[in-house]
């Protein structure tokens, strides 16, 4: 296929790109600064909804860093050649996305001139002390599978670092799971529902970023990707989706008729303002129903709405995690069952959160690293997947 | 007794853990903590044979927050009530819903035996020293808010914002947690905590839980009392009577 666009102009933009991911990365770390120096007064975060958008944007990064492996497990662990053409690229994503939430829930911390003492002081009992070690070893299982797929002496090494990834990942959405599901006295949390639903949920939210980064990359090469890798792989997405959403029905329903906590669900699903409607809307009907129809419908499922779907599935799964992360603390803690209760630390009464800029710019700044660590990879390694040919 | 055995033991390993944790912060010596390292191997010395308590009677508690400003005096906090603000300790008013009968009560860190603040912590900053006053080591604490999640008796506070005008005996500091330290600098001078002193009422019984022959463990042994959210059994230090 002949290359009409010149070569400089792509070059152009590439810096375009890299530029303004580099923005978004500075005015992440300029709010990052800020909130060093004047203290979390100025986030939306308070003695109450302690975590907030940063959490957010760090958990759905780390999640999906480990879902978008999915991509290259069934390549290496299953040995399907399509997608073993598409694993050094969803390793490169996932390292990119899992540098992205790291940094973000690292600046966010109260005092990140300390990240040393978290790295060398270990309570064996915290989940968090074992995400962070989780954490770091993924960074460098992940290095050791690129690197044995991309070096040519080291390929037949690559099916047991397949592997390693392969179980690492299940650990370390495991974890982040378990973080919330040891919060025992807080009623959105504390169920052991929520590891698996996180499990499935990464996969769901890892297919998504996958999709969009492939097609963003087969555009920019004007390349087509085969239908039929493009139909299996939507298909995929569909079903995993439905799977997420599967769990998160089951999670509310259990909190509803085995639990018994019905005043939580109410809140959340029914009258608790902003989290229902971000749920409904944001979640249920933005990123569950609409992606489904664009995958399923006959009439669509090319290309364009596969990437909007992926969009939309993005999208639902940051509603997913505001309403879990900031409606679960908002919903006030039930420290005296039977009585109603009032004081002037907001006991019994519904937390108060207003995102802040500087907050989510620090978000964003993680999405931005995970942008730029994405886009330079592609562009000076060859993460671009060849299609072997006959890959059916 | 069976059971206070085994609180021994498991404070013998938490002991175990906090030696090797608190150690190097000793080094790092800034004034305050000093003292806390210095309270921290004094009472070692006489683990299990104090188990620091109090008993709170509620029934003279509505329209009355001696406490809470003795607490902000002693500690040095604000007194400030917006959300971002430091509280560590509150009244809470209380309204039974079937039997509309109305109470209050002074709430703050309940001194678990099984803390899950410090159970979550990733460095270890939040610890149980050998009295049972459950603390946080400011030097230590990242401020990453997991043991404010973790609570059940939302006790902690987040420090939100630079500090001004601290007390020399009451180390604070912005970005990290806080909460009630049964005012481990007055207990360690032999004094009460400044909230069981300053309640005209003597509504607040401070003492050890671990002498039977206490004026606490007397009471506790004759009268009714109850912890709160006894079923997640977290064996707090603070019991309640008239809940
Ligand atoms: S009341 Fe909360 S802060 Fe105090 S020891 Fe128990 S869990 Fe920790
Ligand atoms: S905020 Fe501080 S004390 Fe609390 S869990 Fe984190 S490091 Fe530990």
């Amino acid at each position: 296929m002949a290359n009409h666009s010149p070569l400089r102009f792509k070059n152009r933009i590439f810096y375009a790109l890299v530029a303004a991911g580099g923005l978004v990365v500075l005015m992440g770390l300029y709010a990052a600064h800020m909130m060093e120096g004047h203290g979390h007064i100025i986030t939306g975060m308070n003695n109450q909804i302690v975590w907030g958008m940063p959490h957010v944007f760090a958990i759905f990064l780390i999640v999906s860093a480990s879902g978008v492996l999915n991509v290259s497990s069934i390549g290496s662990v299953f040995n399907k050649p399509a997608y073993k053409a598409r694993a050094p690229l969803a390793g490169l994503l996932s390292i990119a996305m899992l540098a992205g939430g790291l940094t973000v829930l690292m600046l966010d911390l109260g005092r990140p001139d300390r990240i040393i003492v978290a790295m060398t002081r270990f309570n064996p009992t915290s989940v968090f002390a074992w995400n962070i070690f989780l954490y770091s070893g993924m960074f460098a299982a992940v290095a050791l599978y690129l690197w044995t797929m991309m070096e040519k002496r080291m390929n037949p090494w690559s099916k047991p670092a397949g592997l390693l990834v392969f179980v690492w990942r299940f650990v370390l959405t495991t974890g982040t799971g378990v973080i919330f599901s040891f919060l025992v006295a807080r009623q959105a949390y504390g169920t052991a529902l929520l590891p698996p639903m996180f499990i499935v949920m990464s996969f769901a939210w890892g297919m998504a970023v996958f999709h969009v980064a492939q097609s963003s990359i087969y555009e920019w090469n004007e390349k087509l990707l085969d239908p039929y890798v493009q139909k299996r792989m939507k298909n995929l997405m569909g079903v995993l989706v439905i799977a997420a959403f599967y769990f998160v029905a089951a999670y509310h329903l259990t909190n509803l008729y085995f639990a018994r906590q019905t005043g939580f669900e109410r809140f959340i699903l029914l009258d608790g303002g902003i989290y229902p409607l971000i749920f409904w809307i944001g979640y249920f009907l933005l990123g569950n129903l609409l992606p489904l129809l664009l995958i399923y419908h006959p009439a669509l499922g090319k290309s364009r709405s596969i990437l909007s779907a992926s969009l939309l599935i993005i999208l639902g799964g940051f509603s997913f995690l505001y309403v879990f992360i900031i409606g679960g603390q908002a919903f006030p803690l039930s420290i005296f069952p039977g009585y109603q209760v009032t004081s002037s630390f907001g006991d019994g009464a519904i937390g108060l959160y207003q995102p802040s800029l500087p907050e989510i710019m620090l978000g964003m700044g993680g999405v931005g690293i995970a942008f730029l660590i994405t886009t330079i990879g592609v562009r000076v390694l060859d993460f671009v997947p060849h299609e072997l040919p006959k890959s059916a | 007794m069976s059971d206070t055995n085994e609180m021994s033991n498991t404070s013998e390993q938490r002991r175990q853990f906090l030696k090797t944790s608190v150690g190097a912060a000793a080094v790092a010596i800034a004034p305050g903590m000093l003292m806390f390292d210095m309270a921290h191997g004094k009472t070692e010395a006489v683990s299990g044979k104090v188990r620091w308590g109090m008993l709170i009677n509620t029934a003279n508690c509505e329209d009355c927050d001696e406490c809470v400003k003795a607490c902000n005096k002693e500690n040095g906090l604000s007194g400030g009530l917006s959300p971002t603000d430091s509280q560590w300790i509150r009244k809470v008013e209380l309204k039974d819903m079937r039997t509309e009968r109305s109470l209050a009560l002074p709430m703050m860190c309940q001194h678990c035996a099984e803390p899950p603040c410090v159970d979550v912590c990733p460095t270890g900053a939040s610890f149980k020293r050998a009295d049972g006053i459950v603390l946080v080591d400011k030097h230590i604490c990242i401020g990453c808010r997991y043991c404010m999640m973790a609570c059940p008796y939302k006790a902690r506070s987040f420090v939100h914002e630079p500090l001004h005008d601290q007390k020399p005996d009451v180390p604070r500091g912005k970005g990290v947690v806080e909460s009630c330290t049964m005012c481990v600098q007055r207990i360690d001078k032999g004094l009460q905590p400044a909230c069981a002193e300053a309640c005209p009422n003597k509504s607040i019984l401070f003492g050890n839980l671990n002498d039977p022959g206490s004026e606490i463990s007397i009471k506790m042994r004759t009268e009714a009392s109850t912890q709160v959210r006894a079923d997640l059994g977290l064996d707090t230090g603070l019991r309640y009577q008239g809940i």
